[in-house]
């Protein structure tokens, strides 16, 4: 009978089928899990620091890591030789910056210009990631309010406190390009309650931009450079600063070495008040060097 | 008829057989640097695994972003300076158990299993050999492994800043509990 015959050969048919299917697993087993649940994968380290050099960058602190800034501005390189170029003298900043959660950080700080404290925070508003959400670039809001303590030029006068506080707000609009280059735009709102006539502006716009591109895994070359909206700084004279650094980086140490126009490390002054110009010579030698200690665990599962 | 569904029980037998599949999505990947300058440490809880019963034949694969380290600047190194897992965002296992003549992985026990096969991390594949320990119970089976792998051997360069604190005996632990899959 031919029927059963044909019956007969089914199974070998199914077996062959089975064996196929066999061999087909051999070469990637993990198929067999299905397909894979799609991650958001975060674009990291985009900057090696919080600073592109004096401006912040998109990147934070990460949650619970420390970061003690110490930060040196020398003075002008056309000091020559008996000066040793600028080694002779020097601004300085301290900080101590931490990472609140994955978004936001907050810091503080003391510099010698003015004699001033200032405080910040920063948020980020969005962060670049690929995967399940794709967000091409990075937003971060950076607040800060800075206090001069330097004793009033003249007491006979009255004197408010409120003189001596000058806010800054920026957007920090950033991305991560390649894994070597980033770049970032920082429109920026300088307000001071004091400015010295009439004729001055007590809200200044400006907008910085900031470059990275790495060199190698652990070094890159950093440029920034912030344009100040003409017309509001009248009764002073300021230049536009402009910075180029390099970063090295090595363990739990970042050292950002650069030159710049700007002696001030917070906003307000190096946005509004850089004096130096490039072409006459009034370059600093600086550095910020940046130590982290790591207080809380970032989620470390057992 | 009879010879029809003796068939047809050879047939479900053969296709069971081929279907003895064991996995997972949460496989844990543990390792360790230890120096006296410093230790370092990492996990990795989402590994993915497959293991045939039948022939032994074994599959890893895990997202070098996804093991979790104490300190998050670690993690960055880890993943920017060492792994470089933008551009290799896997590290991949593939092998049998050697010796899955002697084991019976569908009937409850333990067993000692010896591993053999290819790891591929960083670009780089490197023959591995490890043993292993099993334990079968009510359909499942909890695999554990201890191994090491040298940085070098994967083209992993570290800097003499830090060649202190990283050892090049990285012992490498490997828990997994697989489900019989369908």
């Amino acid at each position: 009978m031919k029927f059963p015959t044909l019956l007969r050969a089914v199974p070998v048919v199914f077996a062959l089928f089975s064996f196929l299917h066999l061999s087909a697993q051999d070469e990637d087993l993990l198929k067999l899990l299905g397909p894979e649940e799609e991650q958001v994968e975060y674009a990291t380290a985009g900057f090696k620091t919080t600073r592109v050099i004096n401006l912040h960058s998109f990147e934070n602190n990460a949650p619970g890591v420390l970061d003690f800034k110490i930060s040196h501005r020398f003075n002008y390189l056309n000091g020559g030789l008996y000066e040793m170029f600028g080694l002779d003298g020097a601004t300085l900043r301290l900080g101590l910056e931490y990472g609140i959660n994955d978004r936001l950080m907050a810091g503080v700080g003391r510099s010698t210009i003015n004699k001033t404290y200032d405080g910040f925070v920063k948020y980020k508003l969005t962060r670049q990631s690929t995967g399940k959400v794709n967000m091409p670039v990075t937003l971060s809001w950076f607040s800060s309010i800075t206090c001069n303590t330097l004793r009033w030029p003249d007491e006979t006068r009255k004197n408010y406190f409120s003189s001596r506080l000058n806010y800054v707000h920026q957007l920090i609009v950033g991305r991560k390009f390649t894994e070597g280059f980033s770049a970032q735009l920082s429109p920026t709102l300088v307000h001071k309650n004091l400015v010295p006539t009439e004729d001055d502006a007590n809200d200044i716009l400006a907008c910085g931009v900031g470059l990275r591109q790495k060199i190698t895994r652990r070094t890159s070359v950093n440029f920034e450079y912030i344009y100040v909206l003409p017309g509001q700084i009248v009764s002073t004279n300021y230049n536009n600063s402009l910075s180029v650094g390099f970063d090295i980086e090595t363990g739990g140490h970042v050292f950002q070495l650069h030159f710049t126009n700007s002696r001030g490390m917070t906003e307000n002054y190096f946005i509004t008040e850089t004096q130096g110009n490039w072409f006459d010579g009034d370059i600093s030698f600086g550095f910020n060097i940046s130590r982290v200690f790591t207080l809380g665990s970032p989620g470390k599962k057992g | 008829m009879k010879k029809l569904l003796f068939s047809v029980v050879i047939m479900l037998t053969v296709t069971a057989a081929g279907a003895q599949v064991y996995g997972t999505r949460t496989g844990h990947i543990h390792f360790f640097s230890s120096t006296k300058m410093e230790n370092i440490e990492a996990d990795n809880h989402s590994v993915n695994v497959v293991l045939q019963v039948k022939t032994g034949t074994l599959q890893f694969s895990a997202q070098v972003k996804s093991f979790a380290f104490e300190k998050a600047l670690m993690q960055e190194h880890f993943n920017e300076n060492y792994m470089e897992s933008n551009t290799y965002p896997k590290a991949d296992f593939k092998g049998k158990i050697d010796n899955i003549a002697a084991i019976d992985l569908t009937k409850d026990g333990t067993y000692q299993g010896k591993i053999s096969g290819s790891l591929t991390m960083h670009g780089v594949t490197r023959a591995i050999t490890a043993d292993a320990q099993f334990v079968v119970a009510g359909g499942k089976i909890s695999g554990e492994s201890v191994f090491n792998v040298n940085p070098k051997d994967y083209n992993i360069a570290i800097p003499s800043a830090v060649v202190d604190k990283i050892s090049e005996n990285i012992a490498v632990t490997v828990k997994v509990n697989l489900d019989k899959m369908q």
